[in-house]
């Protein structure tokens, strides 16, 4: 940085001297207003998951059948793939914080590596359903046609494209926010001393795998039981 | 920003005057009822998104507040610049959406559904929904980002030996404000995305035809838009417990209730939404719980009226006119909030709902609590700002003229709704046609006020006296600055605080300082 910023002192009556806080430089302000910022996020989330609720009780059983035609290896992958990104993520920051700048970047390529193939497993499963003609907008998931799905179904693919692709959405905005953060790092901006962005970019990875954790059992394991004969189909 | 806000609210108001004057006679004179349903669409929208709920944080919590904590600015300047760009935009998206650019040449399209977009009509409808859906949704986040940066700021930069009860009771005001925009904000923003989606895509969320809920958008709706509602009035309650105390020379009365008030009212707000849907199809359980909670709203809002008015008892009270717009919104909100209760009651809002009578509720309530207080801000903070002063005498007739024209435009709205006269119609039968002319003469009244009010105001920046540091007596922090207007860096020096913000003896500030040092001489 130009210049150091040089906190000013403020005095009592009684002489004692007290330094002021400046918005320089203030390490817990910047973690403090990331930390909120995640709030908004899962405030966001909540009130999604908080209607995926409300028409899984409404529609119980077309909510299961649609599950169950959704491929849980695939997702399963990616599920293991982003926790396991979470701990390069993780390892990363731990590297930075020990100096070790190096290894930080290579845990950083590593996450940044780990999410391209989450996107990319996204996109051969979206694919391969839009061959079966299950995607927004394609017929079977309108209403009052030969090809329309039954009412819960709709809402179960209307509600999976959305919110996976919402967090699809959140993981291309961190693989954006992942190559910034090399390039600080690079530019000596983000050192093992200031590494502020790289904390609360690890922050926000840790949020993104959390949602999927949530995602992926209400989308995928609920119509699990079809495939393992668990669940029987009766009112 | 403040310059756009108030062309926005000038627009606003004047699509206002066109629908008054389209009300002024029954059936149509030159507006049908599509242009109309669009003219009051863009009346809410601009008074809602663009003009009220950014109006007194943008205004006075991103410039007086920093000042009043003794901070140097806000936490993240350049994030503060990034949401300012953020309101730009939106505001541009809102514009571009009044026009319809497909068709025939040019003619207008705005939004027909009103400022609440209402599914399954707004799903319909073939205005421009979307890009006013995405202009709010932009708005929105210009919205979150600023109560983020002013949480972390009264977090982080209060003067050293500020604690939270040593602020001042605007800052705790924008406080509770920031974690409703932080917190209710985010859940109209999915809405918002959802109803676009559902319009782009047909996902079906909101849509009756393919089994989703319209009743649910409804829900998801209010439960942002309600707690915003005190999103608007807190930061505007904040103004008074400023302007009361100085003006009546006395500290002001039960200072920490009214802390306290502000930070329960934003808690309660989140769970009373349902009053909005007594007649949309709830439970009835759920319909008197929620009629129950909403009546406890009104306990910290009492509270605080109590309050400001146990300050002006046995006070010296000094009549200028921030004060006199002050006392006038402690009668106009009144009678806003104790028409809300009524309204709170679902035997009466059966019968009240969507007519005139809650119409003039809310706008006793923003136009009479939340406006008038932002002019009162204006008025009281003015000469801080720009260091000069207005014509006292002529901010007085413009509160006066703006005072009995809002009672006359909205009182006898209250009469018309309990007869009958719905909301939202560009027409009605003869015999309500008395009350839409009293009030269209109030409405010319409040508009010849506030033309007199900015005029007055623009003639004080231009070419007003200087008004010296601290003209009005006041005690915090902001009017403890070296200069008038402050310099680029706020306070030049940072004082140590160990006093509480309204310390008055004998109807003189107690706390002095030596603007060299910053440090107390009294
Ligand atoms: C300056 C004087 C004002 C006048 C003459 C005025 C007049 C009106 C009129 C005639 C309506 C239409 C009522 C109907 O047909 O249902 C309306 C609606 C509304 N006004 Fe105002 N108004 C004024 C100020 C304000 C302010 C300051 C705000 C808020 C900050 C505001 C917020 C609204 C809202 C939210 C609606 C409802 C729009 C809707 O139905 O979607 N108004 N106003
Ligand atoms: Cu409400």
């Amino acid at each position: 940085m130009g210049h150091e910023y040089v906190p000013e002192i403020a005095t009592s009556r009684d002489g004692k001297e007290y330094e002021v806080q400046g918005w320089q430089g203030d390490f817990y302000g910047g973690k403090l207003g990331f930390w909120l910022f995640m709030l908004t996020e899962v405030m966001m989330f909540g009130a999604m998951f908080l209607t995926l609720t409300y028409y899984f009780t409404l529609h119980h059983a077309d909510f299961i059948n649609a599950s169950a035609s959704l491929n849980r290896y695939l997702g399963g992958f990616n599920t293991v793939v982003l926790l396991i990104s979470a701990l390069t993520m993780g390892l990363g920051l731990l590297k930075m914080r020990s100096g070790d700048v190096k290894g930080a970047k290579l845990m950083i390529w590593a996450t940044i590596l780990l999410a391209i193939v989450f996107l990319g497993v996204k996109a051969v499963e979206w694919t391969a359903e839009y061959n079966h003609g299950v995607f927004l907008g394609l017929d079977a998931l309108q209403s009052g046609n030969a090809h329309s799905k039954a009412f819960g179904e709709i809402l179960f693919f209307g509600m999976y494209f959305t919110m996976t692709g919402l967090h699809g959405f959140h993981i291309i905005i961190g693989i954006g926010l992942m190559i910034w953060l090399i390039k600080r790092i690079n530019a000596n901006k983000v050192t093992p001393g200031h590494h502020i962005l790289h904390w609360n970019i690890a922050l926000y990875w840790d949020l993104v795998h959390l949602i999927w954790v949530f995602v992926f059992p209400y989308f995928y394991m609920i119509g699990a039981g079809d495939v393992t004969g668990g669940v029987t189909h009766g009112h | 920003m403040r310059l756009f806000m108030f062309t926005f609210f000038l627009v606003a108001v004047s699509t206002a005057m066109l629908m008054r004057l389209e009300l002024f006679a029954p059936g149509a004179q030159f507006m049908d009822g599509d242009t109309f349903n669009q003219a009051f669409t863009l009346h809410g929208v601009i008074m809602i998104f663009l003009f009220i709920i950014p109006g007194i944080p943008a205004i006075f919590g991103n410039i007086v507040m920093p000042l009043m904590i003794g901070a140097k600015d806000v936490s993240f300047p350049r994030l503060n610049w990034f949401t300012f760009w953020l309101y730009i935009v939106g505001c541009i998206i809102a514009l571009t959406s009044l026009f319809n650019f497909t068709g025939e040449g040019l003619d207008f399209n705005f939004a027909d559904t009103g400022w609440t977009f209402y599914a399954p009509y707004s799903l319909n409808t073939g205005t421009n929904v979307i890009t006013t859906l995405v202009a709010a949704f932009v708005l929105g986040m210009a919205s979150i980002l600023t109560g983020l940066n002013f949480l972390v700021t009264i977090h982080r930069l209060r003067a050293p030996g500020m604690d939270f009860f040593k602020m001042p009771l605007f800052v705790w005001g924008i406080y509770a404000t920031a974690w409703i925009q932080l917190l209710a904000t985010p859940v109209v923003g999915i809405t918002l995305v959802l109803a676009i989606l559902e319009k782009y895509f047909g996902i079906g969320i909101f849509d009756p035809a393919k089994g989703g809920d319209p009743v649910l958008f409804q829900h998801l709706f209010w439960i942002y838009s309600h707690p915003a509602v005190y999103l608007m009035i807190l930061p505007a309650f904040g103004i008074m417990s400023e302007i009361i105390p100085v003006f009546s020379r006395r500290e002001i009365f039960g200072y920490r209730t009214i802390a306290l008030s502000s930070a329960s009212i934003a808690g309660i707000g989140y769970i009373v939404w349902g009053h909005h849907l007594f007649t949309s199809g709830m439970s009835d359980i759920a319909k008197t719980i929620f009629s129950f909670l909403t009546f406890f709203v009104a306990i910290p809002t009492g509270i605080k009226f109590y309050d400001w008015i146990a300050t002006m008892y046995k006070g010296k009270i000094i009549l200028k006119s921030p004060m006199l717009w002050a006392l006038g919104t402690i009668i106009t909100f009144a009678i806003g909030g104790l028409t809300g209760v009524t309204i709170a009651m679902i035997g009466a809002d059966i019968h009240l709902q969507d007519t005139y009578y809650s119409v003039a509720h809310f706008h006793y309530a923003i136009l009479g609590g939340v406006v008038f207080l932002l002019f009162a801000g204006l008025h009281y903070w003015f000469p801080l700002v720009t260091g000069k002063m207005y014509n006292e005498g002529t901010a007085k007739i413009a509160f006066y003229l703006n005072f009995i024209g809002i009672n006359l435009l909205w009182f006898p709205m209250f009469i018309a709704g309990y007869y009958g006269m719905p909301r939202r119609y560009f027409d009605y039968l003869p015999e309500f046609e008395i009350y839409h002319q009293i009030s269209g003469v109030g409405a010319v009244v409040i508009f010849v006020g506030l033309t007199v009010m900015f005029l007055n105001l623009i003639a004080g920046w231009r070419n007003g006296e200087e008004s010296g540091l601290n003209p009005w007596h006041a005690t915090t922090l902001e009017w403890h600055c070296p200069t008038s207007p402050p310099p680029l860096e706020n306070h030049s020096k940072v004082p140590y605080v160990d006093f509480k913000p309204y310390e008055y003896h004998h109807g003189e500030p107690v706390v002095k300082f030596d603007y060299e040092t910053m440090k107390r001489i009294d």
